[in-house]
């Protein structure tokens, strides 16, 4: 444990040295701190760069995801030199670049049930910004095990939710939402989109909790759920109690269970395999039956932003959540051939339409980004 | 009457609104009146049973109805209600 400052490090950390909140004790406390940071992203960017500027000593990294050019329009850490690199190998170059003097622990793995608990007991605190839930209540519980703050924040869109779990005798994740939601209902990042500053700000929220925690200064934002609208411009605080249950000890996480199959999802980041049945159709085909002439209709069920980025010519645009009211415009005898960005939503239009009679319905595999593969290489893929 | 939030994802059932005005006197009431100007909601909110679905919270102004009456949580004119879903997005 570290009990001075060097003469570069005091140089380095001068602004913080001269408050009293955190002075030559604080700053000390910032570099015996191990925090883990679960994903290298959008929040993970901003929290990590920020804690490795403020001199936090020792921050872990799990990531095992590669940059990819759409990950640049929001997380920081990483450029455009770094476009196929580790996440968090490029995170890494960028908080050494910013700060030497601390320590960087990269665990290039999915979290699962079988190391959580080995990674997470090297550290004080966490801080969750991973994009799934079967990774959340894996993180939660770990953290009610193991007796460490979890801080905690989400996105989607333009609204953030931002807490604290696990600290002392407050809530945890379970406390705030006990189940995940069935999978399908809450869209991803990579579904729904995020507005790129969005994970700064909330991000932000997440590393001032973290400094907050180590220095032992202020309120923590526990038992509290912080709510941000951006484009509102509104932060609201909502109350999170403890489970009446779980007085004293949590009653509910006794081990760490299979959270995949917890929140009925087949296989962890693997986007959904459209199941290939009789009534698929391959990019190709569709394309075989627009030169042939074929009497067909192609329908393209995303929604009205997405077909002002790429469309095929021949394709009709009726978004999926408008599709029950506008079957009228479709006829049930024709061919019909519905497509999406990927192909799940369009095997749902799929299902809609034969629940109300149509007989000729097929959905093509992979959506227009499967067209842009093998089709049509001048379609734009988003 | 009170006022009820809706959350981003759920304004697609909604026509888009960020917030709907709705008459009643407990939280069940007016979410039910919700629903009934608004069906598609209904799923979304909640199960097969008629239940809130767990992974969406409902709150008076900054208290969890879980905490209060639930359902029966009385509303006046000048509460807020906030429906809250779990996001999970980080990156």
């Amino acid at each position: 444990m570290a009990t001075s400052l060097t003469n570069e490090e005091i140089n380095r950390y001068s602004r913080h040295l001269i408050m009293p909140e955190v002075g030559v004790a604080g700053q000390l406390k910032l570099k015996n701190a191990k925090v883990l940071l679960i994903g290298t992203g959008g929040l993970g960017a901003p929290v990590a760069m920020y804690l490795a500027a403020a001199g936090v000593g020792k921050l872990g990294l799990v990531d095992f995801d590669t940059v990819d050019v759409s990950n640049l329009q929001r997380q920081v850490i990483h450029g455009t030199k770094d476009v196929g690199k580790k996440k968090v190998d490029s995170a890494e170059e960028t908080m050494k670049d910013i700060n030497p003097f601390i320590e960087i622990v990269k665990y290039e793995v999915p979290l699962t049930s079988a190391n959580a608990l080995d990674i997470i007991k090297e550290y004080d605190i966490v801080a969750d910004g991973t994009d799934n839930f079967p990774t959340r209540f894996l993180v939660n519980d770990a953290c009610v095990l193991l007796g460490i703050p979890n801080v905690y924040a989400s996105i989607f869109r333009f609204e953030g939710q931002a807490t604290v779990f696990c600290k002392d005798e407050g809530p945890c994740y379970r406390c705030l939402y006990p189940e995940p939601p069935p999978p399908g209902l809450v869209p991803s990042c990579a579904e729904g989109g995020v507005l790129g500053i969005l994970p700064g700000v909330v991000g932000l929220i997440q590393a001032t909790e973290v400094i907050k925690l180590i220095l032992g200064e202020g309120q923590p934002l526990q038992g509290r759920l912080m709510l941000y609208d951006a484009l509102a411009m509104k932060f609201r605080e909502l109350k999170i109690r403890r489970n009446p249950e779980c007085q004293g000890k949590c009653t509910v996480v006794k081990e760490l269970i299979d959270y995949q199959q917890f929140c009925g999802v087949p296989h962890q980041e693997a986007p959904l395999p459209a199941p290939v049945s009789s009534t698929d159709i391959s990019p190709q085909d569709v394309k075989l039956m627009i030169d042939a002439g074929a009497d067909f209709t192609l329908v393209d069920v995303r929604e009205v932003h997405e077909y002002q980025i790429c469309r095929i010519e021949k394709a009709q645009l009726i978004p999926l959540g408008e599709l029950p009211k506008r079957l009228n415009e479709l006829d049930k005898n024709a061919d019909i051939v519905m497509h999406c960005k990927m192909g799940g939503r369009s095997a749902k239009a799929c299902d809609v339409l034969r629940a109300n009679g149509f007989t000729k319905v097929r959905n093509m595999t992979g959506g227009i980004l499967a067209w842009a593969d093998k089709v049509d290489p001048s379609v734009p893929k988003y | 009457m009170p006022k009820i939030l809706i959350p981003t994802p759920l304004r697609q059932f909604a026509d888009k609104k960020d917030a709907v005005e709705v008459s009643g006197s407990t939280v069940g009431e007016a979410l039910g009146a919700l629903t009934a100007a608004y069906p598609d909601m209904k799923k979304n909110l909640f199960n097969d049973e008629g239940k809130l679905r767990s992974f969406v919270n409902v709150y008076v102004n900054d208290e969890d109805i879980r905490f209060l009456e639930k359902d029966k949580t009385a509303v006046a004119d000048s509460d807020t209600i906030s429906i809250v879903p779990s996001i999970a997005g980080g990156r």
